[in-house]
């Protein structure tokens, strides 16, 4: 056991390697091959800087989002006609209180846009004026959602009805936890926009933030469309 | 006050859990005795526990897959020997107990064994490749080792509070609903995963945005090693699949908790839904797994051969092939459930076609053998028994493909054969291939050959005999998951499989001696080059271990293998690069942020096991608490002076310059 095999072969410089796929020596493989004395190479200049990677970043977090979403779609999908005997999207929703509730949502991503150009000018008082708006908006969307879902309950359509019912609640209440969940990160970049200003990590969470609502928004069409429009037979 | 929680969760008549779980208790005591004897607490603290160094975090993954990964060969040791021992009888494990621990196998193995190592090597070796000096979000990267640990810790508390699920480990509804399974096992799984879920998507998001938006100068994508290429991979495959599991235990959790009907057998609920939604994760997992251990083959196989890999760019695109194609096969894990013929044939044809892109790989690394000056250190033995039982595996995998063949083997042990041997031979063989390779980088001495070797051949030879013969009791028609045997044809090949097994407990015996030997005679396995394969990728352009910045001055990258184009250079030049021009440079602050989260994290999760509701809140509470501590400090990095980098550099200088024989260059 203790016959270790010898591991460092002697170190000498070897010609170009004959085997090698895709390299032509002396020739202009693109930039991949082997150089050694060309530039640094096609506009790759190093990490990008923390504004760009913060943004990247949660940019592919959001994709992630809308991925755990589609399977909530999915499931809808899948479960829109098993009402069990009872009752159906036509028969339970109610178009001009969601038509209310999409118009908040969408008039707080207007206000969230005007938040974040008040930022770029570099103006507190009214990044927090828009962020309150955005705030309040939001915050009428959530309330309505859940006297659509109290009422619904009281009806005795609850997601514990059906099939259909557990997908409705699961999907359209999973976009208000998210909304909800929005509205403490909002409260708290508020707070900390007024304390502490625009210092560079508070802008790219703003920046975060505002990404995150439109998402929510963009995420919002879909449910409208599938879950309600659809849904009622318009 | 305690939710469901009394004094009938400790399971006091059954001694195999109480045993484990009382030494468990007094290694970990003993531990923590010794830590606080020796004083090492503070040590501890801001060295590891609040690091949010790459490395440190990679090393500490590392370490938490070495311990779930002997946890759940415990697991098998257990299940072997009980079917072995239940011939026409009742063996030593009762059926609930006996169910408990094929799951729990099942579950720690690829959630909390697998996953961290793979994870753990990602992340140690990524940046260091890449040239960079951290990932892109340190202190997230730190949040998703503690939440994984939670995961894990929740596991193993299930061993001794309460029970764990008796489900497999992928829970299928409707056994899994709360009127088949009305105790805790299933919520235990439920949470333990979610919360470690959680853990693995901010990695997922980390990696990726560290290998898209930060390279060094001159690494262009086509310039990345192989590893960072199939970490991509996999990590974009994270991002894309886990949010999907996520989705699908939450629907099982709402059908538990609060009387949904997702895959209820009544009020509409839809069963096979669970089953699409669970493989449409599922089967991409598999390649999560796998692919970092491709990267760490290609790695391997070039090095230790001397020569750069052949097919780069074939590799990439294989890579990538599979990376998509991965998403388009789930549904083989269930042609027996109903899809009718043309839908099966789809996904039989998909499923082969992956082979096409696995094949590829192989040839590339046969041909990079070919010609080379092959060294048979550790890290390519492993390779190489990765390369011959992995096309063996591939192999019974295309068989499984095929749907007529498949309605025979479905649920065989020639099923868990099959899968045994792709995912020791690929995963676990790569896993170990990479921390023998990278071993010396992050502690700056090598790991003994010899044991090394043994290890190397036990294991293997373990390995084939235990699911050599699993296979044939597959094909005599065995199923999976018996807990009792009564067919007398099976008996020489259980028998044979649980020797097999013996010879794998020596083999895992080889690593640990290989470890404390190694540590034993680390002054003479000292790497004082930082280099000591001859590697031809960045991380072996740094000492061993490597500073806290990894690289004093980001380096600049001429072509595909950085590292060697440097070596070459500096034997063409006859000296090393002229000295660059030093910078301080900022670095991120350690934060007990991961830790505490995690904390709350296990609070909530224990809490919602047992229905805790005060715990829970509680729990959320102080996660959110921490959240805002973290996001309101004002200093979040600090700068390391010029003259610290001069110093590390200059050192690194004249050891490289001896190395190369070059004499000083200072």
């Amino acid at each position: 056991m203790s016959s270790a095999p010898p591991i460092d072969a002697p170190r000498a410089p070897k010609p170009e390697d004959p085997y090698r796929l895709g390299h032509r020596a002396g020739g202009h493989g693109h930039g991949h091959g082997h150089g050694g004395h060309e530039a640094t190479g096609h506009g790759e200049g190093g990490p990008a800087s923390k504004w760009t990677i913060t943004a990247f970043g949660f940019w592919i977090f959001l994709l992630s989002d809308i991925v755990m979403f589609s399977a909530f779609f999915a499931a809808y999908a899948v479960l829109a006609q098993s009402t069990a005997g009872g009752p159906t999207g036509r028969e339970l929703f109610d178009l001009k209180g969601v038509a209310i509730e999409t118009a908040c949502l969408l008039a707080s991503s207007f206000t969230c846009g005007l938040g974040s150009i008040a930022t770029y000018k570099k103006n507190v008082l009214w990044t927090e004026i828009w962020l309150l708006v955005t705030g309040l908006l939001g915050f009428a969307f959530v309330a309505l959602e859940f006297h659509e879902f109290a009422h619904m309950i009281a009806e005795g359509a609850g997601p514990q009805r059906s099939g259909f019912l557990s997908a409705f609640f699961a999907l359209v209440g999973c976009h208000g936890l998210h909304v909800s969940v929005g509205l403490l990160w909002l409260g708290t970049m508020m707070a900390q926009v007024w304390i502490k200003g625009f210092r560079p990590p508070i802008l790219r969470r703003l920046l975060c933030f505002n990404l995150f609502w439109h998402a929510l928004d963009i995420i919002w069409v879909g449910v409208f469309t599938i879950v309600y429009l659809i849904g009622s037979g318009v | 006050m305690l939710g469901k929680l009394d004094w009938s969760a400790i399971p006091f008549d059954q001694p195999i859990p109480l045993i484990a779980a009382a030494g468990t208790m007094v290694i970990l005591g003993a531990v923590l005795v010794w830590v606080t004897v020796k004083g090492h607490w503070p040590y501890l603290w801001h060295e590891w526990i609040t690091s949010v160094d790459h490395k440190r975090i990679g090393v500490m993954y590392i370490i938490l897959g070495a311990v779930m990964l002997l946890r759940g060969f415990a697991d098998a040791i257990m299940m072997r020997t009980q079917q072995a021992m239940a011939i026409h009888g009742p063996g030593y494990l009762p059926p609930e107990h006996y169910n408990q621990i094929f799951t729990a196998h099942g579950t720690i193995m690829i959630f909390f064994g697998a996953m961290p190592l793979v994870i753990g090597l990602m992340n140690f070796v990524v940046p260091l490749q890449l040239g960079v000096r951290d990932v892109a979000f340190p202190t997230l990267n730190s949040t998703g080792f503690w939440l994984t640990a939670t995961g894990a810790l929740l596991v193993n508390i299930s061993l001794v509070v309460g029970e764990f699920a008796r489900t497999g480990w992928l829970p299928y509804p409707p056994l899994s609903e709360a009127t088949y399974t009305p105790g805790v096992g299933v919520d235990y799984y439920l949470w333990a995963i979610q919360i470690s879920g959680v853990g693995t998507l901010t990695t997922g998001v980390n990696l990726v945005t560290t290998i898209l938006k930060m390279r060094a100068p001159g690494m262009s994508y086509l310039r990345m090693p192989m590893f960072c290429w199939t970490s991509l991979a996999s990590n974009l495959l994270i991002i894309a699949a886990f949010p999907v599991l996520t989705a699908t235990l939450a629907m099982l959790t709402l059908d538990r908790y609060l009387g949904f009907h997702f895959f209820t057998n009544d009020a509409g609920g839809n069963m096979m839904m669970f089953v699409n939604l669970i493989w449409v994760w599922g089967h991409p997992e598999v390649y999560i797994l796998v692919l970092p251990a491709f990267g760490i083959f290609s790695e391997v196989f070039s090095t230790f051969s001397g020569k750069p890999l052949f097919g780069y760019r074939s590799m990439v695109a294989a890579t990538l092939f599979i990376c998509i194609v991965s998403f388009m096969v789930w549904l083989h894990h269930f042609f027996t459930m109903g899809a009718g013929a043309d839908v099966n044939a789809a996904f039989g044809i998909a499923t082969s076609i992956i082979a096409v892109g696995t094949g590829v790989k192989i040839y590339n690394w046969l041909f990079t053998m070919y010609g080379g000056r092959v060294r048979f250190a550790t890290p390519m033995m492993w390779s190489l028994g990765f390369m011959v039982t992995f096309v063996i595996g591939g192999m019974t995998g295309v068989m499984l493909a095929v749907p007529p063949a498949d309605f025979m083997l479905h649920n065989s042990m020639f099923l868990v054969a099959h899968f045994h041997n792709v995912i020791i031979g690929g995963v676990v063989f790569g896993v170990f291939a990479g921390i023998t390779y990278w071993f010396p980088k992050a502690f700056g001495f090598r790991l003994h050959e010899g044991w090394g070797h043994a290890a190397f051949w036990f294991t293997m030879a373990g390995f084939v005999i235990v699911f050599g013969s699993l296979y044939v009791t597959g094909f005599q028609g065995m199923t999976r998951r018996l807990q009792h045997i009564e067919v007398e044809e099976w008996r020489p090949w259980l028998y044979l499989s649980v020797a097999g097994i013996g010879v794998m407990i020596i083999g895992a015996f080889c690593q640990i001696m290989q470890l404390v030997v190694s540590i034993r005679d680390r002054e003479k396995l000292r790497d004082v080059t930082g280099d000591p394969w001859d590697g031809r990728t960045l991380e072996w352009w740094t000492l061993s271990p490597p500073p806290h910045f990894n690289f004093a001055v980001l380096p600049d990258v001429h072509g595909e293998e950085a590292y060697w184009t440097m070596k070459e250079r500096a034997f063409d030049m006859e000296q090393l690069a002229p000295e660059p021009k030093y910078e301080p440079i900022h670095m991120p602050k350690n934060s007990p942020t991961g830790f505490v989260t995690a904390f709350f994290a296990t609070l909530i999760g224990f809490a919602l096991i047992w229905h805790i509701w005060w715990l829970a809140i509680l729990g959320f509470i102080g996660a959110y608490a921490t959240f805002v501590v973290f996001a309101w400090r004002n200093e979040d990095e600090y700068v390391v002076e010029v003259d610290e980098l001069v110093e590390a550099e200059r050192e690194r200088r004249a050891a490289r310059a001896q190395w190369f024989g070059l004499g000083n260059p200072a």
